[in-house]
Parts: C-alpha cells; sequence; structure tokens
C-alpha cells in the first residue's frame, strides 16, 4: 500500500495496460476473419453486411463490434467525391465568354473558377520557365499562332546555363559570402555538365511561382490570425491537421480539382508550404516586444504603419525562416508531385525508380539534394542576414553586385554565341547541355549496385528474411489480433492518465474516426511500420545524440549533418534503400528510420544543450562524475525536449511509411497511391490522408500534454 | 494658475473579462481582494491628480504597483475601465483614433525600459522615424532628427544600428526619438532601470540638464526611490494601484502619509535631499550671527559652516532678503533625530 501511495501514476498505467491485455486475450479473433478487408465497398459479396446513409452504400464485413467496429464512416470518403463531382460538374451553371469559339458557353462555377486558377499558374509557371530555357507559349499567349509562325524572331531565347549559374553564385555570395557562392557555382555547374540541365530548371521554375505565392498567402493569413483571435481558431485546427498529413495525400484531391500537370502542383504546393509560413508569421509577430509596439503606437503609428514598418520588420528573422520553410516544403513538394505529371527533377527520379534504373535516379536524386541544399543555405542565410547602411556608400559600392551581374549577363551572350559557332551543327554546351547528354554515371552506379547484389546477395536476402520472419511478421500480428475496443481501451486510458479528461476525449474522437472508416485494418498495419520505425530511430538517435553531445565539435559536426539530411525531400531516400534491398517491406522500414533518426537525434542534442550551464556547474562542484551527470541532471531535464522529438519522429515516420507506399507496402499508403488512378479516389484519398493526420495527431496530442505539464513542474520554460 | 497639462480625475483600470460591470457595482469602492476572488485584477485605484506645466512628476512604486499601467492610461496604450483623463483640456476617452494618432504625432513623446527601438533602423532612422510616420518629407526629418541626435550626444554614430550600441547610448536613441516631434508632454517609463548604475547616474544629470533646457511637462515612472527624490518636482507614491502620497520630495521625507511610504523614507540620507527652507523657521529671531545661506541650498552642503556657529543662522532668498533662520540644533535634529520613535 506504501509503495501504491509512493507511484499512484505507476499502478494507475498498471492497471490499464492489465485492462487492455485482458481485453485482448477475452476477445477471440473471428473465424470470418481475414486481413484484406478495405475494398469491401467495391467488391460485392453475400457475406457483406450493407447499410445507406444520405444515399451511399457502404458494404462491409460485419464483426462482432468488439473485434472491429462496423465501418459507419464508410458513406464518407463516397459523399465527398459526389460533392466534388457535384461541385465541379453540375453545381450553379453560368454563361461564360469563350475566346477561342467566341460564343458564351454554359459552364459550372468552380470548373470555371478552377479552370481560370489552372490558366493563371500555368501562365505564370511558363514565364519563368521560357525565361530559363527559351520557349515561345508566353509569347503566343499575348499574341497568337498566327503571330508567331510570322515573326520567329520574338521566341524566347532562354538564359545560357552560364548566366544562370554566375548568377546564382553572385547571389549566393551577397547573402552568405564566399564559402556559398563557391558552393552555389560548383552544383550549378554539375547540374549542367552532367545533363540535369532542363529539369532542375523546371523544377526550379516551380518553385520560383509557388513559394512567392505561398509566401504572401502565409504572411496575409499570418497577419490576420495575429489581429483577429477569430481568425486564428478557424485556422488552428487546420494547420494542426495540415501539418501531420502526408503531403502525398493532399495530391489526390488536387487531381480532381486542378487536373494533371503542373498548375495543379502548384496549387496543391500552396495548400502544403502556407501553413508553416502562417505558424511562423505568428510567432515572429508574437515575439516582438510589447514595448517596440507601444513604441509604435506613441510615434503615432496608425495601424497599417504599425504593421508594416514596426511589426513586420522587428519580426523579420522569424519570418523569413518562413520563407526557409515555404521553400523547402515547396521543393519536396515539387518532387512528390511528380505523381500527378508536374514535370523536372522529381518526374525523372520517378520514371527512374519505376525502371529500376538506380544509376539514373541517383544522379536526379543528387541533382535534388544539391538544388536543396543551395536553396536552404541561401534562405537561411538571407534570414540571419543583417541590415547593411549604405548611406555611406557611392554608386558602383552600392550596385556592385547587380553590376557584376550585368557583366556576367553580356559574357555569358558573348560565350553562347562563340559556342553556336564552335560547335557547329551539334549541342551548343555553352548555351545548355541537353537532358541526358552530359556526363553520366549512371552506367557505374547500375554496375556497383549489380556488384553488391552479386557479392553480398546472401547475407542482405538472409538479413531481409529475418526480419521480415522473425521481427516484422510477428509484430504486424500482434498489431492485427488487437480487438478495436482494446486499442481503443488503450489510447482513451493513455490520455486520460496524461492529460484528464480534455484530452481523452480529443483522443477519443480522433481513434473512433480511423475505427469507423472502412481503413481500420490498415491503419494498424501503418501505425505498425511507424512504430517500428520510430523504436529504431529513437534507440539510435538518443544514443548518437548523447554521444555526440560528450564533445563540442561533433555535436556541431552532427546538427550540420542533420540540417543537411533533412532538406532532402523524403523521396530522395527511398533511392539507396532501393538501391540495396530491392522492393521489399525492409526497404520502406530502413528509409523510415534513416528519415525518422534525424529529428530524434536533432532534439536529444537540443535538449541536452538546454540544461543550463549553471546547473552544470552546480553539478559538477557536488562532485558528480560524468555518468551520473548525465542521468541525474541532464536526461530528467532535457527529457521533456527530447520527447518533443519523439513527437517528430513520430511524424517523420508516418510520412515516410506512407510514401513508403510506392515501393509496395499494405497500409493506407497503398490505397492513397490507387487513389491516385483511380478517377473516383478524391474522397479516398483526403479521408485516408485525414486518417494518417489523425494517427499524428493521436502521439502529438498525448505528448504535447505530457511535456507541457511536465515542462511546467520542472519550471523550465 | 492655469489649466493643468495632465488631469485625471479617479482613474480606475481592471483587468478580467467583467471588469467594467465590477467597477459599476463597486460603486467607488474598489476593493482589491474582491475584485481578485471574481477573476479580476485591479491595476490602478481611483487615480487622480493633476500635472502642470513645465512640472516634473514621478511615479514610484514597486514592480505590480500599478504605476506603468496608471502611465499607460495617461498615454491610451490602454485604456481606462473608469474615470476621466484630461490632455490640456481633451477629455482623452473621447477621442477618437483619428484624433488620438493626431495627439500623440504633435503631443506625446514617451521613453521606454528596454529601449524599444526598431533593429531593422540606424540610430537617425530611428530618431526620424515619429516624423516620417507624421508625413514629413525625408530630408526635413532627417535634418530635424540630426539636431537631436547632438543633443543627446550621439554625433558620429548616426549610421549605427541599436544592437551596436551600449545600453546608455541605446536610451539616449530612444529619449531623442521621443524628443523627435517636439512634444510638450513627455512620458519616461523607467527610462534607466534598465542601466548599470554609474551609467545610471550619468543619464540622470543629464536627463536633468535636458529637462532645465526644455521644461517639458513630464511623468516619469521609476521603482528607485532615490532617482525619484533626485529628479521629481512632485513625488507619487504607488501600492497595489492606489497612490499612497503625492507630495514634494521634502514633504515625503519629513511628512510620510502612510507606513508604507515612512518605510521607504528611512534609509534616505535627508541632509542630501532637504533644503535649508524645507526646515527654517520662518521667523527671524533677534540672536542672529553674520553666516547667511542661501533657503535653495541643499543642508548637506552648509550644515558643515552652519555647526561652527554659535549663533542661529539667516536664511535669505535669491535677492539677499532675509526670510527666516536656523540653528546648529535644528541641523543635528534633522540629520540624526526624528528617527528613534521608528525604531
Amino acid at each position: 500500500m506504501e509503495v501504491l501511495k509512493k507511484y499512484p501514476k505507476l499502478f494507475q498505467w498498471l492497471f490499464l495496460l492489465i485492462v487492455f491485455f485482458a481485453l485482448c486475450f477475452a476477445i477471440d479473433v473471428p473465424e470470418t476473419y481475414k486481413f484484406i478487408r478495405g475494398q469491401a465497398e467495391f467488391v460485392k459479396d453475400p457475406n457483406q453486411s450493407a447499410f445507406v446513409f444520405l444515399g451511399k452504400e457502404v458494404r462491409y464485413y460485419a464483426f462482432d463490434v468488439f473485434w472491429r467496429l462496423p465501418p459507419l464512416l464508410g458513406w464518407l470518403p463516397i459523399w465527398i467525391n459526389d460533392s466534388l463531382f457535384f461541385l465541379m460538374n453540375d453545381w450553379m451553371p453560368m454563361e461564360f465568354w469563350n475566346e477561342d469559339t467566341q460564343e458564351y458557353k454554359t459552364r459550372p462555377l468552380v470548373l470555371q473558377i478552377t479552370r481560370n486558377l489552372t490558366a493563371f499558374m500555368t501562365f505564370l509557371i511558363e514565364l519563368i520557365r521560357e525565361i530559363l530555357l527559351g520557349g515561345l507559349e508566353t509569347i503566343v499567349a499575348f499574341t497568337s499562332w498566327d503571330w508567331i509562325d510570322a515573326n520567329p524572331w520574338a521566341e524566347l531565347p532562354g538564359l545560357p546555363w552560364t548566366i544562370v549559374a554566375a548568377g546564382s553564385a553572385i547571389l549566393a555570395y551577397k547573402l552568405g559570402g564566399k564559402g556559398l557562392a563557391i558552393y552555389a557555382l560548383l552544383s550549378m555547374t554539375y547540374i549542367s555538365i552532367f545533363g540535369q540541365w532542363k529539369p532542375s530548371m523546371q523544377t526550379l521554375s516551380f518553385i520560383l511561382v509557388a513559394a512567392p505565392l505561398s509566401f504572401i498567402f502565409g504572411l496575409g493569413l499570418g497577419v490576420a490570425a495575429f489581429k483577429s483571435k477569430r481568425v486564428e481558431k478557424a485556422l488552428y485546427p487546420i494547420l494542426l491537421v495540415m501539418q501531420t498529413m502526408p503531403q502525398y495525400a493532399v495530391l489526390v484531391p488536387a487531381l480532381v480539382l486542378f487536373g494533371v500537370g503542373d498548375h495543379a502542383a502548384v496549387i496543391i504546393t500552396m495548400i502544403v508550404a502556407v501553413p508553416p509560413m502562417i505558424l511562423l508569421t505568428l510567432l515572429g509577430l508574437r515575439a516582438v516586444p510589447p514595448e517596440v509596439i507601444e513604441a509604435g503606437r506613441m510615434s503615432g503609428c496608425n495601424n497599417w504603419q504599425l504593421m508594416s514598418k514596426v511589426l513586420i520588420p522587428t519580426a523579420r528573422r522569424d519570418i523569413l525562416i518562413g520563407v526557409n520553410q515555404v521553400i523547402m516544403v515547396c521543393f519536396s513538394m515539387a518532387v512528390i508531385s511528380a505523381f500527378i505529371g508536374a514535370k523536372g527533377l522529381g518526374f525523372n527520379l520517378l520514371l527512374a525508380l519505376n525502371q529500376l534504373n538506380i544509376g539514373l535516379a541517383l544522379e536526379a536524386g543528387l541533382c535534388i539534394s544539391l538544388i536543396a541544399i543551395l536553396l536552404d543555405k541561401m534562405s537561411l542565410a538571407w534570414a540571419n542576414k543583417q541590415v547593411d547602411y549604405f548611406g555611406n556608400l557611392n554608386f558602383f559600392q552600392r550596385n556592385k553586385n547587380s553590376l557584376f551581374f550585368g557583366v556576367v549577363v553580356i559574357v555569358g551572350i558573348l560565350l553562347a554565341y562563340f559556342g553556336s559557332i564552335y560547335f557547329k551543327g551539334g549541342y551548343n554546351y555553352l548555351f545548355e547541355v541537353p537532358h541526358n547528354k552530359g556526363i553520366s554515371t549512371a552506367g557505374f552506379w547500375n554496375k556497383g549496385v549489380d556488384w553488391i547484389f552479386d557479392t553480398f546477395f546472401v547475407y542482405i536476402k538472409a538479413f531481409n528474411t529475418w526480419l521480415i520472419v522473425d521481427v516484422l511478421q510477428p509484430m504486424r500480428a500482434l498489431y492485427l489480433r488487437m480487438p478495436a475496443i482494446a486499442t481503443l481501451v488503450l489510447v482513451v486510458g493513455a490520455g486520460y492518465l496524461i492529460g484528464g479528461v480534455r484530452s481523452a476525449l480529443v483522443v477519443c474522437g480522433l481513434t473512433l474516426f480511423i475505427a469507423l472508416s472502412p481503413w481500420w485494418d490498415r491503419a494498424l498495419v501503418t501505425t505498425y511500420m511507424a512504430t517500428f520505425g520510430v523504436i529504431v530511430s529513437c534507440i539510435i538517435g538518443f544514443t548518437v545524440g548523447t554521444l555526440c553531445f560528450q564533445n563540442k565539435h561533433s555535436t556541431n559536426f552532427m546538427l550540420n549533418v542533420c540540417d543537411i539530411f533533412q532538406t532532402f525531400p523524403s523521396f530522395v531516400y527511398l533511392i539507396p534503400v532501393m538501391m540495396l534491398f530491392g522492393i521489399t517491406d525492409t526497404s520502406v522500414l530502413i528509409a523510415v528510420i534513416v528519415y525518422a533518426t534525424i529529428p530524434a537525434t536533432r532534439y536529444t542534442i537540443e535538449g541536452l544543450r538546454s540544461v543550463p550551464a549553471g546547473l552544470h556547474d552546480a553539478a559538477t562542484m557536488s562532485g558528480v562524475t560524468k555518468f551520473q551527470r548525465l542521468f541525474k541532471i541532464e536526461f530528467p531535464l532535457a527529457f521533456p525536449h527530447m520527447m518533443l522529438g519523439l513527437n517528430q519522429t513520430i511524424v517523420f515516420a508516418l510520412f515516410m511509411v506512407i510514401i513508403g507506399a510506392f515501393i509496395g507496402t499494405e497500409d493506407l499508403g497503398q490505397y492513397i497511391l490507387k487513389a491516385l488512378s483511380d478517377k473516383k479516389g478524391a474522397g479516398i484519398g483526403l479521408t485516408l490522408g485525414i486518417c494518417v493526420a489523425f494517427i499524428g495527431l493521436i502521439f502529438d496530442n498525448l505528448i504535447r500534454t505530457w511535456v507541457g505539464k511536465r515542462k511546467k513542474h520542472l519550471g523550465i520554460d | 494658475m492655469s489649466e493643468p497639462v495632465i488631469k485625471c480625475q479617479s482613474v480606475y483600470k481592471i483587468f478580467g473579462a467583467n471588469a467594467e460591470r465590477m467597477l459599476k457595482e463597486a460603486n467607488g469602492n474598489v476593493d482589491a481582494k474582491t475584485f481578485q476572488d471574481n477573476g479580476c485584477i485591479v491595476g490602478v485605484n481611483n487615480a487622480s491628480f493633476e500635472v502642470s506645466k513645465g512640472e516634473m512628476l514621478v511615479v514610484m512604486g514597486l514592480s505590480g504597483s500599478g504605476k506603468s499601467t496608471l502611465l499607460r492610461c495617461i498615454s491610451r496604450l490602454t485604456d481606462a475601465t473608469g474615470g476621466k483623463i484630461f490632455i490640456e483640456g481633451q477629455d482623452l476617452l473621447n477621442l477618437n483614433n483619428k484624433e488620438l494618432i493626431d495627439l500623440r504625432r504633435n503631443k506625446m513623446g514617451m521613453v521606454f525600459q528596454s529601449f524599444a527601438l526598431l533593429p531593422h533602423k540606424t540610430v537617425l532612422e530611428n530618431i526620424a522615424f515619429p516624423l516620417q510616420i507624421k508625413g514629413i518629407k525625408t530630408e526635413d526629418s532627417i535634418n530635424k532628427a540630426m539636431d537631436m541626435v547632438k543633443l543627446v550626444g550621439l554625433d558620429g554614430r548616426e549610421n549605427y544600428f541599436p544592437r551596436e550600441l551600449s545600453g546608455g547610448q541605446q536610451q539616449r536613441v530612444g529619449i531623442a526619438r521621443s524628443l523627435a516631434v517636439e512634444p510638450d508632454i513627455w512620458f519616461l517609463d523607467e527610462p534607466f532601470s534598465a542601466l548599470d548604475p554609474l551609467i545610471r547616474k550619468e543619464m540622470q544629470d543629464e536627463f536633468l540638464r535636458l529637462q532645465e533646457k526644455l521644461q517639458k511637462t513630464i511623468m516619469f515612472i521609476t521603482h528607485d526611490f532615490d532617482e525619484a527624490l533626485k529628479l521629481a518636482d512632485r513625488i507619487a507614491i504607488m501600492k497595489d494601484g492606489i497612490i499612497e502620497q503625492l507630495d514634494t520630495p521634502a514633504n515625503i521625507v519629513l511628512n510620510p502619509a502612510t507606513e508604507y511610504v515612512r518605510k521607504f523614507t528611512e534609509e534616505v540620507p535627508r541632509e542630501k535631499v532637504l533644503l535649508i527652507k524645507d526646515v527654517m523657521d520662518e521667523t527671524t529671531s533677534s540672536d542672529i550671527g553674520d553666516l547667511k545661506v542661501s533657503k535653495d541650498e541643499i543642508i548637506e552642503n552648509v550644515a558643515e559652516k552652519i555647526l561652527t556657529q554659535e549663533k542661529t543662522v539667516a536664511v535669505i532668498d535669491g535677492k539677499n532678503n532675509v526670510v527666516g533662520s536656523i540653528n546648529p540644533a535644528k541641523i543635528i535634529n534633522t540629520v540624526f533625530g526624528g528617527r528613534k520613535n521608528n525604531n
């Protein structure tokens, strides 16, 4: 009894676990239960039960409600789908003037709006693409095909790659100094010489459209949320879901609304990239000291002046970090959008992976990584750059970068001109190295992969078999063996013990949504893969982080490594694992582990580093050994921050598991992939995305509540 | 006497959801405890006072005493919950947004404890900021700002960014900025509290020099009683939102109104605060020696001279007329006496 009084929480948890296991053992697996159940609504089978809600028929295999809940929300994806179709095709038909046929045409309003939006986006992308690569679509948009036939000179020539490369180096120099400039020049040259110029510029033009638009919307909404509590409250749930929603899942509804291509990808990218911008704008504006705002008010600012001249400039750094986030999200979306037909590096990567041409995939992946690092470093340098004062400089000093760029443009054009004489008849390599006509190392890599396979096949296969048969399959079986009611009790109980009734209700709602959807089994598989990934990642991340923390140099080194790895779009991680492990669950899990280890390591180091130096000294003066200090002082204090790392690790792992569907898994991700090629997939894709987001949010809610309480208890921040 | 520049009539500031309704129900009898039980916090409780032209009122109180809140009510950075505030006869609480902005652009200047400079602007641009907000041409505003830079002695540093300056220099920028529009009313919210003691003293002297030149109407907030004594024409001492005593420094030291005020005055070296006129006898006795002291002299400066005299010393005003007298016993009594009953 004494022990019970001393550790009441511990016994509550024990009790919860006992109830959970009791439920698990008490409820038997029904004999008719089979894993593949998700397609129930498409296959007609006399054993199925059915119900009709809102005019949508939902068919499913009924089980004891304790074992699996009936998919009472099964109508939701169908309903979303039908509503979308209704909106697009039948709602509010109106007369619109058609330029091409010179007559009024009846079209539904939403369709017209989306088509106009699409046309606008297409125009923007084409414009930038043609500045970088040349072309005539933009000119045609203003004139006509007949006109361009009559005036062939008007076709945009595009910038020679030398100018773009030098230009990016100058920009890098201005923002981040010599080192960054050299890096920019080298990576641009690499991209050109290795024949990836065209797809890279296509990707870049995509970002140059998506990022500024996302920035403007994000800043605007962030300011609105800062000004009005009501707007903030309305935005908050959307922001929360968008942060845990796999980027891949939002592609599906975009497909229905905007069709296939770059324009659809840009619009959907904005939807994904705006939330982090809103959050960081809000964070930055909140961090402006109240006295600065008062100083602005006392200087007689009206609201507009206060926002534009005081608040936003003072919050500049956070807002620019937001720009960095926006660019990185846009970039990873640019790659993933290949699934809905966006051109560029992502498309080439997807193609290469589909053909299992690891060499080509690796080259495209390398270009993606190079550009990602460049964009990341440049935007971060911009954020951290202090404003320069130009008052004492003359015209040349002030404009030296622009002047230098002018010189570069002239030299580049001259070079391209000489190139056209020198490389007569062939490709003008000083203008643009055509795609796949540069140096290629693909053959080498492919041979390398073959060699690895030939040499290590036995070992890899053995490892693979062991992992799948002895670890993964049993784990999966255990997850699927859980009766729905037991899972619910476990999750809700955990919610109650951690955050009281409120938390319990929230996680209960989230879990019920998944349980009542037609994909509970799939969600369990997703969770099992994510759990496995998270456990291994955390072990690696916490160990590596703790070890690296012992030395200042290794700490900084590790943080830099994390930074760089984090900039790679998640898709890139699939290349090396496919190279080594082929198309198996193991590949996906290893990609998950590599990807999710980044936040685990980073947060461990950051958490340990946030332990105040004073405590460190105090501990040392009390005569602790290194281990005592680590276990008695640093871990307990760093633990809340490390738990936030766990939260991130879970989100990262979920993202990767979902993308892993591309390799072939049996979870929610695979259904999202299927929905992409399904005409009626929009509702399914969206609902699946929400399911994944909710899995993330359940853990997010539990961890955040716990961390909040713990931090309060410890009196940090 | 002319119209006071600032006039407050039972100003209340209460934070909380039902503040206004509760204040109405309280009927002018606000008890902090009852309000707190109902989820309201009383910031300023029934403050009434006037500040006349060219006067410096120092509001002194410890943290949480409501002094900053009071200042923010008068500059209307927050809206007072109840009461009336007049700025040069204008009813402050009835101004609309545009009138309020006009008032701030032309009549008010404010200095902040944490300097509150805009990090992205240089010293010169920071000082020119209120002028540019007002819509003055860039060139004129820069010229004016340059004058201000000279006034606060920052010449040569006008193109620095705030992050490149020391705390004292940053506050000089803050002072210059608040003076750029040539306001009549000057609010200073603990301007020197974030500075080192030595710099603080230097800035106080500088501030007195400026005020001598500019003769603004000032409300100065501080938590430092010595600073209040040094600078103030009158001091208001606040506790829990209530003004405990509002009087001249000498009167506060000599006649503390409440127990709370007396605690502050205990440790004060009176000879450094009080003037001869504060302690002299207004009657001139017949037995007067040759020594004459000015009535505006601080006791410390003349104490030694007076104490060496056998006879009573004559006190004169600026025109050399004898207005009173003081004897050595009185000096000793002032400096050392009157405290034993406190201990």
